[in-house]
């Protein structure tokens, strides 16, 4: 038997060594794709597109919902880390605002990823010499990463102002590394850069509204009109922040130049309004409900004519877990919920349909409680995109009520309220429990419940499954939308004198969310301009831009605590104070005999988490460029406050 | 097969022998210490705000050691000797730190050669004159002088003057139980600021707490300080 193994083993050994050297080394490995074979093949060349497209930057993102609810527009309701959220009172220089949905440091302001762009110019070198392809796809799929890097480009901009600008692969040949070692181009020329190649493409990418993601020629636009109105406000309202700017203009737009960018972004957006780029339009499907026909641009992808760019998603292939970690948490799909609480700050900054604004009426003049018999009575005769952004008290999602209520107030003033989400206790003058707060809370400093008064509303799916950990959501991340297109230009024409054309513009967008009685050129003023563009945009990511681009986050973050008074006056002024996020409790009102008995009162509340007063530094206006990065480069002049 | 032990202890007298090669660096001992001060006097600061870079050239390697000033204004080391530059970065501090031609923070050269103190000398936008606090019926009470040390192109006016009062040393934006905020343009004297603020609450009790008045200036970011004071009920 041993015999016998032997000799088998030995004829294996000789079958299998007996192969000549050079073959035996020369062995292809099965797991990596050379760049000859990548471009040989047509499908393997949009499938390398694709991962480009993946590798965007996008803040805030859906896949972490830390970066949705920042700058006290809403309060994070996670146990173990309302210090890191509400006791710490600065952004790092790089964006470190509290750790990640696991914990660990993040920096949300970083996006510098010389690697993506590296690929971007290898992708259209090598596209370009391929051969699989036939001229028009070839010509299309390189296009398509030109966009890509030019709105990477934007996206470096916008964090850092200007940036080494490489526009080829670069190739070390082991001798002197100086060569590979670029400076920072101006703030200015980047802003140049985007506008022009915006220009250029737009020619060369198709003019089609059906698509959503991948770039068209109304991304282009839609990008150069949004570029151009960052470089002009930059431009001008940089001025009055002299120390955040470098004498090389690395950081900073000398003022002469706005009027320029102005008038490009004005024409860029109506090239979009006037049909230019395909049949783009204001999503208005559900003209009956206004409130879900807001929230509806953001889940509906069937012939939805207001999105222009958006990072997609599809179930089973790449989904995200948005609704899930922020779905109400009474009757949720999984055993989770609520982590974004939209603040009182945002809620009442929607303005009332008659076009002014009012905190929300909790008391009469006299200090006495509003008696309400429906908890939405309160929020009624107001901007409609309130009920599209924010899941208020009363409301439904998913056909399903949320039981949002503090407690129970008594005649005299006692509130009876439980420490768990449903808790039941008996009352006075009863011998049976029975609930004294909301199965979604708001309980203080308890997560999942919507410790603000609010659940958020806009991007999460109504779709079935979408809350569960192993379905999760397909919305998708909507970049760039008709109703942007329309307040750039509305902005760009205010700003080069044209209100009129600003206030036209600027009803469209309202006469969707229910404000139907019209501004007048004589209503457009800054203060305006920047309202609308919060309240429309309110969770998307342009609020944190705006903010930096106006000039106008170091005096609403100024590190002094909000008071309740500043909370609830001057609604209507750009640069208010909130330094902190408040919120509104709904309370029961029990007063068995008293016509008031069952109606609801509500009460302006701070979370006792809510430790730190918010302080944006002038450092904050550009990220940080980190020292490695410095290490490396020499030629990178530093940050304005570095 | 036995193991025997004189085998064991000749292997380990061997391994001993081998691998108890003095391997570590000597570690540094040179102390630099030292102050940002105005005419002598020390400035005082936010906890972890005003930074500032030291750098020893000669070595191929660019990057600085970054550091924070303590809330005195003060800085530590424990470095190698040798020569050194100390930088504050353009926009930290509420002072004026001398800038080259090109627009780039000028640096201090120290030369470290064994334990040094070195204070250095900074023009701060405002001093903080005459600073007293006191406790009663409840409130506290803080006033100063304002004096305006710098003056023409890089003068910055008073944005707000805050009193803050904490439960512990740290008496500043950053960690305080109340404020007292008063605007620049509200303030008609400079010679004459006066804040109070009544103490809420303290969980637990305690029969002291600590107050401190700081300064912010419009267009930088770190504000300046008075020393920090113990008022006890």
């Amino acid at each position: 038997m041993k015999k016998f193994i032997i000799a088998i083993s030995a004829l294996f050994i000789f079958g299998a060594g007996c192969k000549s050297d050079s073959d035996y080394l020369d062995i292809k490995p099965t797991q990596v794709l050379s760049t000859e074979l990548a471009f040989s093949d047509p499908a393997q060349v949009l499938s390398i597109l694709a991962d480009l497209y993946n590798r965007q930057y996008d803040y805030p993102r859906l896949t972490e919902w830390v970066t949705l609810g920042d700058f006290n527009e809403a309060f994070y309701s996670q146990n173990d880390q309302y210090n890191n959220y509400h006791g710490n009172s600065t952004w790092d220089f790089r964006g470190y605002k509290g750790p990640d949905f696991e914990g660990r440091p993040a920096y949300f302001w970083t996006p510098w990823d010389y690697k993506y762009i590296r690929e971007l110019n290898l992708f259209m070198e090598r596209c370009a010499a391929g051969t699989a392809l036939d001229e028009p796809t070839k010509a299309l799929y390189i296009a398509e990463a030109r966009f890509l890097r030019a709105s990477y480009y934007f996206t470096l901009t916008q964090y850092y102002g200007g940036v080494p600008l490489i526009l080829s692969s670069l190739e070390f040949n082991g001798g002197d590394v100086t060569a590979l070692q670029f400076p920072r181009k101006k703030e200015s020329e980047m802003y140049d850069f985007v506008i022009k190649e915006s220009e250029e493409l737009k020619v060369l990418l198709p003019a089609n509204a059906n698509t959503k993601a991948r770039a068209t020629k109304g991304a282009a636009l839609a990008m150069e009109a949004r570029a151009a109105l960052y470089a002009a406000s930059i431009a001008k309202y940089g001025a009055t922040t002299p120390s955040v700017s470098l004498s090389g203009g690395e950081v900073g737009i000398p003022a002469g130049m706005a009027n320029g960018y102005y008038t490009t972004a004005l024409r860029a957006a109506e090239e979009i309004i006037t049909g230019g780029a395909g049949a783009y339009s204001l999503y208005k499907k559900q003209p009956a409900n206004l409130s879900e026909n807001f929230a509806a641009i953001f889940y509906d992808k069937t012939q939805n004519n207001e999105v222009i760019w958006a990072d997609d998603y599809a179930l089973k292939f790449k989904r995200h877990g948005f609704t899930q970690v922020n779905q109400p948490r009474f009757g949720a799909e999984e055993e989770e919920g609520g982590r974004i609480n939209p603040s009182l700050n945002l809620v009442q900054s929607f303005e009332k349909l008659d076009n002014t604004f009012e905190p929300l009426a909790t008391n009469d003049i006299n200090g006495n409680f509003i008696y309400y018999t429906n908890q939405q009575d309160i929020f009624a005769g107001r901007d409609a995109r309130l009920g599209g952004t924010v899941i208020i008290p009363g409301s439904s999602f998913k056909s399903r009520p949320v039981d949002i209520w503090a407690g129970v107030q008594l005649a005299d003033g006692t509130v009876i309220s439980g420490s768990e989400r449903g808790a039941q206790k008996v009352l006075p003058g009863k011998t049976v429990p029975e609930q004294v707060v909301g199965f979604d809370g708001p309980i203080s400093g308890i997560e999942h419940s919507a410790q603000t008064g609010f659940y958020i509303r806009k991007y999460q799916d109504p779709a079935i499954g979408s809350g569960q950990r192993g379905v999760g959501s397909a919305v998708w991340r909507v970049r760039y939308r008709f109703a942007e297109v329309l307040l750039n230009a509305a902005e760009a024409a205010f700003e080069l004198g044209q209100t009129a054309l600003a206030a036209n513009y600027m009803n469209e967008v309202r006469s969707r969310a229910g404000l139907t009685v019209p501004l007048t050129a004589g209503d457009i003023n800054f203060d305006r301009v920047v309202h609308e563009r919060r309240v429309e945009f309110a969770f998307e990511g342009e609020y944190f831009f705006d903010l930096k681009r106006f000039r106008i986050a170091h005096k609403i973050f100024d590190g002094v605590a909000l008071s309740k008074a500043d909370l609830l006056s001057n609604l209507s002024k750009a640069t208010k104070r909130s330094t902190q996020p408040y919120g509104l409790l709904p309370y029961k009102f029990y007063a068995p005999g008293s016509p008031n008995n069952g109606k609801w009162i509500f009460k302006v509340d701070l979370s006792n988490k809510v430790t730190a007063s918010d302080n944006w530094q002038l450092g904050n206006y550009y990220s940080q460029i980190e020292a490695d990065i410095l290490t490396k480069n020499p030629k990178l002049v530093k940050q304005p406050n570095q | 097969m036995k193991i025997k032990f004189q085998y064991i202890l000749s292997f380990a007298l061997i391994a001993s022998a081998v691998s108890c090669k003095k391997d570590n660096f000597e570690e540094p001992k040179a102390a630099l210490t030292g102050r940002i001060v105005y005419q002598g006097e020390p400035l005082n600061f936010e906890y972890n705000k005003v930074s500032y870079e030291l750098y020893q050239p000669g070595f191929g390697k660019t990057g600085p050691i970054s550091s924070i000033f303590t809330p005195e204004g003060a800085f530590s080391h424990l470095l190698f000797d040798g020569n050194y530059k100390m930088v504050v970065p353009l926009g930290q501090g509420p002072f004026v730190w001398k800038q080259t031609a090109d627009g780039k923070p000028d640096s201090v050269a120290i030369s470290l050669k064994g334990n040094t103190s070195l204070d250095i000398e900074v023009m701060p936008y405002f001093m903080i004159r005459t600073p007293a606090f006191a406790y009663s019926g409840g409130k506290v009470s803080g006033t100063c002088k304002l004096e305006q040390i710098v003056t023409g192109a890089n003068a910055r006016t008073v944005e707000r003057v805050t009193l803050y009062i904490s439960k512990t040393r740290f008496a500043d934006s950053q960690t305080n139980v109340a404020t007292a905020n008063v605007a620049g343009l509200a303030i008609p004297d400079l010679n004459n600021v006066s804040l109070n603020v009544t103490v809420p609450a303290l969980v637990p009790a305690q029969n002291y707490v600590f107050a401190s008045i700081g300064v912010k200036f419009s267009g930088a970011d770190d504000m300046i300080f008075s020393p920090v004071v113990k008022l006890t009920f």
